[in-house]
């Protein structure tokens, strides 16, 4: 079988296209490519839609810890610090046992009966959790680089005769991005990392779709060669976490146009966060 | 464990509670909350000194050495830690059964590595077949302390490496100047030096341990998670304590033991920084001696 053949069957095979079995024997390079890479649909999927959700959550978490209200900052303190306070791995197994709790037949609301199978999916399920994991994290970025905004930009705000949503628009927001992004490069690096943990927790890989860990670790365990598998999940995920840099590098730049270059602050990747 | 507890069917409420939070099982669950935090008191020295290591070998004048120290720092800033936990101890197990298979087997001529297969000689298995199931279960522990202190190590050396760079360059230089060597230097002036700007990443990273404790449960280890899997599924009437399924009960215990854990830590940890930068040249130490200045005044 030609390498083109192989990913014109296995090429989408984490979706559930093409060839239903997975391959038995002679696995070949190509093969193991394939589907690792197949699986890295997944990988993507999870982290950008998290990311996506995640952003604006944070966002008005990390306005609602900086509240002077405490009706509105405990409940946002909590919520931080129960996300950010726990692993990862324990969250996606309490949620997984959460959900499946859930009565079968689907909850009744208002006569419509609401269908509830589809929660405990990795799909649905895995995101929720991902989705709230990433924003509790952010909003505690948020909520540090909200702190540092500097006392002059928000005086010439108040000066300007702005108030409310205009003031936190035009001078809050894009100064807290700013000074929030390198961290929160960081944050989305992580957060596609800790993507490959959602097949390993208790959420099911029905038909064993998986992701790109998941299929690393099918070979690894068939061939009983783990030096192939990982490194090949390793490759695609350098080459994500680069495309990252690139894409994040790109918006900082944007975020920072307004400053001479020698000040504007070049990313810096830290590794600090593992869920 | 107590003597009312010996037919749980006749028993009811708080008593049948009682009975079962005591039984065999239970205690190898709290049994299980000892090895991870021996996991996380073996791994966190070990990983010192591997990122000890790294840290001096990417600031190193020797261009090999270099190289080697700074792709062990870079190593977990692309790659999921995950994939290093599934990999290391396969492949750490495989490459020293390797290494007794050259030593230990007759040569038989053919690949160790072949059709799907890893084929040693049964001499040649660590830990022996026939040697008793402590072994075979300290072994996995051992694999999993190594996996832990590779990844945790590769984080350390890039929070040390950082460290040493934040040490004022004057103080070297002054050192150089008094005509110390490199070693020397390094010995008297840099790494006493290090460790107030090295201590916010490295309680950073501790609170990373404490999270990353339960994935031993993927490297086959009977942990919490294990347990709390097992002990939480559904019971049938078989059992002597039968019950429906609690994995989730059992997973906000579980939960709540981490949140407990990563609080206290970091109240010590802001103690311990509070104290270490007592004195000292930085932000902190100066806000300190304001303080200090403010109250006596």
């Amino acid at each position: 079988m030609s390498c083109t053949e192989i990913i014109a069957e296995y090429g989408l095979r984490s979706l559930g296209f093409g060839e239903r079995l997975l391959p038995r024997s002679d696995f070949t390079l190509c093969h193991q490519f394939t589907l690792i890479g197949s699986g890295l649909i997944w990988n993507i999927y999870f982290g950008v839609l998290a990311l996506t959700f995640g952003f604006f959550l944070a966002t008005g978490l990390a306005l609602a810890k900086a509240a002077d209200n405490p009706l509105i900052r405990k409940p946002a303190e909590w919520f931080i610090f129960v996300f950010r306070g726990s692993p990862l791995f324990i969250q996606f197994f309490l949620a997984y046992e959460a959900l499946v709790m859930l009565p079968r037949a689907g909850v009744n609301i208002f006569g419509l009966t609401v269908q509830t199978s589809w929660v405990t999916s990795a799909w649905a399920g895995a995101l929720f959790v991902l989705f709230l994991n990433t924003a509790a994290y952010s909003a505690e970025i948020f909520y540090g680089a909200l702190r540092s905004v500097p006392k002059g930009d928000i005086e010439a705000a108040d000066a300007y005769g702005l108030t409310g949503w205009h003031k936190f628009r035009r001078v809050l927001w894009p100064t807290m991005l700013r000074l929030a992004w390198p961290a929160y490069t960081n944050e989305a690096i992580f957060l596609f990392h800790a993507t490959t943990l959602v097949f390993f927790s208790g959420f099911p890989a029905y038909q064993q779709r998986g992701d790109a860990l998941y299929y690393a670790k099918f070979f690894a365990d068939k061939t009983f060669n783990p030096f192939i598998p990982y490194p090949i999940a390793a490759f695609y995920f350098i080459c994500i976490t680069l495309a990252l840099i690139g894409l994040f590098g790109v918006i900082n730049r944007r975020l920072n146009r307004h400053l001479p270059q020698a000040h504007r602050p070049r990313l810096r990747i830290r590794p600090q966060i593992i869920r | 464990m107590f003597a009312t507890c010996t037919d749980p069917s006749q028993l009811e409420g708080l008593s049948w509670l009682l009975c079962y939070l005591t039984s065999g099982k239970h205690m190898l669950f709290y049994g299980s909350f000892l090895v991870v935090l021996a996991l996380m008191l073996i791994t966190a020295p070990v990983a010192l000194a591997f990122g000890f290591g790294g840290a001096l070998a990417a600031r190193s004048h020797i261009t090999p050495l270099r190289w080697l120290g700074k792709g062990y720092t870079a190593m977990v800033r692309g790659v999921p830690d995950i994939v290093f936990f599934l990999f290391v101890p396969v492949a750490l197990d495989q490459g020293l059964e390797y290494i007794r298979h050259l030593w230990k087997c007759p040569p038989t001529g053919q690949p160790v590595w072949a059709n799907g297969e890893f084929n040693v000689c049964a001499a040649a298995k660590i830990p022996l077949s026939t040697s008793p199931q402590i072994w075979h279960e300290a072994y996995g522990f051992a694999l999993a302390v190594v996996a832990f202190s590779v990844v945790f190590g590769a984080f350390a050396a890039n929070v040390l490496y950082g460290a040493m760079n934040a040490v004022p360059r004057a103080q070297l230089e002054t050192a150089e100047a008094y005509g110390m060597t490199h070693r020397q230097v390094s010995r008297r002036i840099l790494i006493p030096q290090m460790w107030t700007y090295a201590l916010p990443g490295l309680s950073n990273l501790w609170m990373i341990l404490i999270k990353a404790t339960p994935l031993l449960f993927l490297l086959g280890v009977e942990d919490i998670v294990y347990w709390a899997r097992e002990l939480g599924s559904t019971k049938s009437q078989i059992y002597a304590y039968p019950h429906p399924d609690w994995r989730v009960w059992y997973f906000l215990g579980l939960l709540c033991y981490y949140l407990a854990m990563t609080r206290v830590s970091e109240i010590v940890l802001s103690r311990l920084t509070a104290k270490l930068s007592r004195g000292q040249a930085t932000m902190a130490g100066e806000a300190q001696r304001k303080m200090a200045g403010g109250a006596g005044a």
